[in-house]
């Protein structure tokens, strides 16, 4: 089932952003894998915590403390549910996606040694690169890179032969930033667990589109950041198997995540604690409970429905106009178009879409070897979400028509 | 006797006040960016590029009696129109103007978001390695 134009009316109501202007025009918000907008409920959440029960959790006797620490931890157990997770305190809630492969990577740094190896996909952003790059430095392990081809397909025959009993860890996103591309993580951790290697898959672009089951995966580490659905900035999820948690190092030291203190000697808390030092983002995490709430009102396999009927649409509008390349032309995409015009900069239509209220990005993405290899400087991608109607992409073609005929 | 910087800032102020909305605005940027000279290809490299995140500018400047002259160049045509206003604002100038010059103009002619750290297309970048050659040339010429 998708979703109807009538459906689209009524969840664009539960957006207040989408209904301002911008440069004259009405918005046409393109921008969705960089950060997805915000419903009203969502921001009333955040409202009503600082309204009403805005105080310290897990350590107040009084009442408020009770009520904030009550609702942060019910988010936790709506993201444990939202993404089949065994037990709650996997669920680890940090600032982000790129928080969260940093605590893990930090760890790694500690627990790897000269001569390991860790996979990484050619796919990667800059934040699932680097992180990794750094705890390599400190531990000596080798980074080893599975290869893509035109379509934005990982080899998958390349990557089974870079595996072996010398890898540690395999980490790659769940669908890729800059392209889209749905990467086949089933095969990917099927085939690491074989060496009994660990993987660490990026949701954050998953995230809004398909609903991981992560315990049918059978995934060591699932990193995701409510902000790319419908949630708040400053809040994400970091989910670890509880043996492989408990064997990392913690990240960061401070409050919350001890058990006991002593000059001599500390004691670590259980998990999630000891991976949440100091007090967390409570607003966010209760926001991020109610986003989850909102997007399973509506229904991943309707967005996902829907999605797919904007996607095809848009591909079908976009490759009617004459000099266009699509990147990542895969069967297995979500939302995300990123194209070129033959001879003209990704910034110069940006800059023209925005002067028509149509939001894209331009650029590398923060995803450079992606573009090293199409041999661009970058692409405008337009990344679509379930609350953009169909009128809307029919605007966004108009507006890249008008931008090829300025700049041709 | 050649204008002065604020006198061609009036002048540029006064040419785009005469647009009645942003696609004149825009179609006239894109023009400047095509008429613009190019750079001498061996200026083209590394030496004289300043990274942005989405657009590439290379700059050079040569000194000429006592004034600097620059030529510029970008892989985006607007960033090029922009530097074309940049360079017949700042090119055959003395150091000692370029250094003291304002730069407010850009907002008065609806181009302030080009000049947006957020861009990151290399324009703020110029303007401040234009400063830095005068600031470089004014050392030379008082030696």
């Amino acid at each position: 089932m998708s979703l109807s134009s009538n459906d689209i009316a009524r969840i664009r109501a539960d957006f207040p952003i989408l209904s301002r202007k911008v440069n004259g025009s009405d918005l046409v918000y393109l921008d969705n894998a960089a950060t997805a907008q915000t419903p009203q409920v969502v921001i009333d959440s955040i409202v009503d915590y600082y309204s009403k029960y805005n105080a310290n959790i897990h350590r107040g006797v009084h009442s408020l403390s009770q009520e904030a620490t009550e609702a942060f931890e019910l988010a936790r157990k709506k993201v444990q549910q939202h993404f089949n997770i065994a037990r709650p305190e996997e669920v680890i809630f940090t600032s982000g996606t790129t928080h969260s492969i940093n605590a893990v990577a930090s760890g790694y740094a500690k627990l790897l040694s000269a001569g390991d190896e860790l996979i990484v996909s050619a796919l990667e952003h800059h934040s699932n690169i680097v992180p990794w790059q750094m705890a390599c430095e400190q531990s000596g392990a080798v980074l080893k890179v599975i290869p893509m081809d035109q379509s934005g397909a990982l080899d998958m025959k390349a990557y089974e032969q870079l595996l072996s009993e010398k890898t540690k860890l395999v980490f790659c996103n769940h669908v890729s930033n800059a392209l889209g591309v749905i990467n086949p993580i089933e095969e990917l951790i099927e085939k690491a667990h074989q060496v009994g290697a660990a993987v660490l898959i990026d949701g954050a672009q998953a995230a809004p589109h398909i609903k991981a089951d992560l315990q049918a995966l059978d995934v060591d580490f699932y990193t995701v950041s409510a902000h790319k659905f419908c949630g708040p900035t400053g809040i994400g999820m970091l989910y670890g198997k509880k043996e492989r948690l408990d064997a990392l190092p913690p990240y960061q030291g401070g409050g919350e995540m001890i058990a006991t203190v002593s000059f001599e000697n500390t004691t670590y808390a259980d998990l999630p604690h000891k991976f949440e030092a100091g007090t967390p983002n409570i607003a966010g995490g209760i926001a991020f409970g109610v986003a989850l709430d909102y997007m399973n009102s509506i229904g991943f396999d309707q967005i996902a429905a829907y999605e797919k009927e904007l996607l095809i649409l848009a591909t079908t509008e976009l490759s009617k106009i004459e000099g266009v390349q699509i990147y990542g032309a895969s069967h297995q995409k979500t939302a995300v178009l990123s194209f070129n015009i033959q001879g003209i900069h990704p910034y110069d239509i940006g800059s023209i879409l925005d002067q028509m209220g149509v939001a894209v990005r331009t650029g590398h993405h923060c995803a450079q070897p992606i573009m090293d290899f199409y041999e661009i400087p970058g692409t405008v991608r337009a990344s679509f979400s379930f609350y953009n109607s169909k009128e809307e992409v029919h605007r966004f073609i108009e507006a890249v028509k008008k931008a090829k005929a300025m700049l041709s | 006797m050649s204008e002065s910087i604020a006198e061609i800032q009036e002048e540029i102020i006064d040419e785009f006040s005469m647009f009645d909305d942003w696609m004149q605005r825009y179609e006239y940027m894109i023009s400047l960016g095509k008429s613009l000279p190019l750079i001498d290809q061996s200026y083209k490299t590394d030496d004289y590029l300043i990274k942005g995140c989405q657009s590439k500018v290379w700059v050079h400047a040569s000194l000429d009696g006592d004034r600097l002259f620059f030529k510029a160049d970008s892989d985006a045509i607007i960033t090029k129109g922009i530097i074309a206003i940049l360079i017949r604002v700042f090119s055959n100038q003395k150091p000692e103007d370029i250094i003291e010059a304002e730069t407010s103009f850009i907002d008065e002619i609806g181009l302030k978001e080009h000049l947006s750290p957020t861009r990151a297309n290399g324009l703020l970048s110029m303007i401040k390695q234009i400063k830095l050659y005068a600031i470089a040339f004014k050392t030379q010429l008082n030696q």
